[in-house]
């Protein structure tokens, strides 16, 4: 179905496409991430692939691999039936000069979905007007879906009460509650682990 | 008559005109869900709109890199709270595409008509709110009782009235029970009376009708552009029904039609819903026509299946694969997949990403709703305040899907 779809995109940009796979009966195209915008222009506005919808936007986190992070967008045609995966490969093995185009001006879902990612992983979206925070605050630091962003860190706006006589102050602190530690993460550096001015070791 | 003070120029006499910063929420009696909409005012009218989401992420994406596959349904359930079913079911369809199993014929009509119960759950409950914050408090009242039948019935098949988790993946936790369709039979046709009933006390009530008639106006090409799916696109005309254009499960056998509203205005998207819990009906009904009354419910793959009870205590291999499966979670073959179903807000997508080990890589959730609030912003503007209600009710914003 899509199949001619993934030829086309081939023979219409030989450079772009860096490989294709078909996993699941999910058609995938790796591009080069200077091409983004072209060959999603080229999806939208081309009758073969008319895709009229960005139906998923969002990035995956690969810490040990170079480019570090993977954005995925996924395509609907609402006039052929058809999908498609993009995906395109950004950013060093630190964390850094995540960038790729904005998607804002040919699909109006795009906007909150590069929101969110920028949120979420810390990809900089060029062009895109109105780049904030969506579903954290904005004094809120680092990007929490990142792999070496540790599950357990937290970062409360207002400070935790501090009252001796109660032993048990909600919110509880890192520490406390149910442990999350069925995987150990070894991507989590030392400067994630809780501030230990903050949160001293529980004495026992 | 002459005018009380000549020296006055008509300019001096007009009202200030700067506009001013209004605040909705993020906790508004009239709007339900925990967002905020800053709203620049000239007059009554609303000149610019900025809606601010996220006062309930609770990082479920981030939480679901931490367990098993089986221990993420309790984060889908808490995704769209109102109809949890069918969150459950999208997500085990999710897995099974990636393992390639397909669950036997009475598990799916199972799931078709656990998730349509849902769906009528959805949609009452939307319904009901947008009449209830436009005055209609009684409608309200009708649609939430039969809402709680509904939640009998869910009770009853999964043990929780309202975050089940009882999806697994190849299968569902428990079969049906014995008296699950002559419930369902009894509740659907009590809940289509409800409708009726609902119908005739707001339908000819000509206050809820100007407060919805051409309010909120979406053509269909913004709605798409947007990324509307579900009753908020249908009710702009685009019959885009995942269940009729990719049918999945058993949604291909069975007959219903796709209402689609005409001019995407507030009232469109309630009368979408409304119609749709009458296909619910017919899709409930057939569902329980052709589920058989007994064989299997799971698949038969001792990778994903837990073994029964009775093995568990009594042979060491029921002990072994139970003891695997719980500690090091089902494995999912590495690779990655988007798979999605129709929920009652529209298209509910999962990407997942595995490696290969017991513990997702990566689960994204696409909430339908996420994309249908970032609307509410185009939808807003240019209305008055009191707009804000009716457009906003329409749109379905369930605050655990949009926020996750």
């Amino acid at each position: 179905m899509a199949k001619a779809l993934v030829e086309l995109l081939k023979q219409s940009f030989p450079a772009a496409v860096l490989e294709t796979h078909a996993q699941h009966g999910d058609e995938t195209l790796v591009l080069d991430p200077a091409s983004w915008h072209e060959v999603a222009a080229f999806l939208k506005s081309s009758p073969a692939a008319d895709m009229n919808m960005l139906m998923d936007l969002t990035a995956v986190d690969f810490p040990d691999r170079e480019p570090r992070f993977e954005i995925v967008a996924h395509f609907y045609s609402l006039a052929k039936g058809h999908r498609l995966r993009l995906k395109a490969r950004v950013g060093d093995p630190e964390g850094k000069h995540v960038r790729i185009a904005s998607l804002t001006d040919l699909w109006g879902s795009a906007n909150w979905m590069e929101r969110e990612c920028w949120d979420m992983f810390g990809v900089v979206f060029e062009g895109h007007p109105d780049l904030r925070r969506i579903l954290l605050y904005p004094e809120f630091e680092g990007h929490p879906l990142r792999k070496d962003y540790a599950a357990d860190k937290i970062q409360p706006l207002v400070e935790y009460r501090d009252v001796p006589a109660t032993d048990k102050v909600a919110p509880f602190r890192s520490d406390e509650g149910m442990s999350f530690g069925r995987q150990t993460h070894d991507h989590v550096p030392s400067a994630d682990a809780p501030d230990p001015e903050i949160f001293p070791e529980p004495a026992n | 008559m002459e005018p009380l003070d000549e020296e006055l120029t008509q300019a001096e006499l007009e009202l200030p005109a700067d506009p001013m910063i209004v605040n909705m929420g993020p906790a508004h009696p009239a709007m339900h869900g925990t967002v905020r909409t800053v709203v620049e005012l000239t007059g009554e009218v609303i000149v610019k709109a900025d809606v601010q989401v996220g006062y309930l992420h609770r990082g479920f994406e981030k939480m679901c890199e931490r367990g098993t596959w089986t221990q993420v349904y309790p984060y889908v359930d808490r995704c769209n709270y109102i109809s949890p079913m069918l969150n459950n079911v999208g997500f085990s369809l999710a897995c099974e595409k990636m393992l390639g199993i397909e669950v036997p014929e009475r598990c799916q009509w199972y799931r078709m008509a656990l998730g349509e119960l849902a769906r009528l759950s959805d949609h009452l409950t939307c319904d009901g709110a947008m009449a209830m914050e436009l005055g209609a408090f009684t409608p309200f009242l009708w649609m939430i009782k039969a809402r709680e039948m509904i939640w009998d019935i869910m009770e009853e098949e999964t043990g929780a009235r309202l975050t089940h988790s009882f999806g697994r993946v190849g299968g569902m936790a428990a079969p049906p029970t014995e008296g699950f369709k002559e419930t369902t039979r009894a509740t659907v046709d009590q809940i289509l009376k409800v409708i009726e009933e609902v119908e005739r006390l707001l339908l000819g009530n000509r206050i809820f009708l100007d407060r919805l008639e051409g309010v909120g106006v979406v053509p269909a090409d913004e709605a798409i552009s947007l990324g509307w799916t579900g009753p908020c696109l249908r009710a702009s005309g685009v019959p885009y029904d995942i269940r009729k254009a990719h049918p999945y499960l058993r949604y291909g056998d069975v007959e219903f039609d796709v209402p689609v509203g005409q001019t995407g205005d507030c009232f469109d998207r309630f009368m979408v819903r409304i119609e749709e819990l009458k296909q619910c009906a017919r899709i409930i009904e057939q569902c329980l026509t052709r589920m058989p009354d007994s064989g299997p419910v799971n698949v038969d793959d001792p990778r994903v299946v837990l073994p029964p009870k009775n093995d568990v205590y009594t042979t060491i291999e029921g002990t072994i694969r139970h003891f695997k499966i719980v500690m090091e979670g089902l494995k999912i073959p590495a690779g990655e997949t988007y798979a999605y179903t129709e929920a009652g807000n529209g298209e509910l997508g999962f990407y997942l990403v595995s490696d290969g080990s017991g513990t997702p890589y990566r689960v994204r959730i696409r909430p339908p709703c996420f994309l249908t609030t970032s609307g509410l912003e185009r939808v807003i503007t240019g209305l008055m305040v009191a707009d804000v209600v009716p457009c906003f009710g329409s749109l379905n914003m369930i605050g655990g899907e949009c926020d996750r």
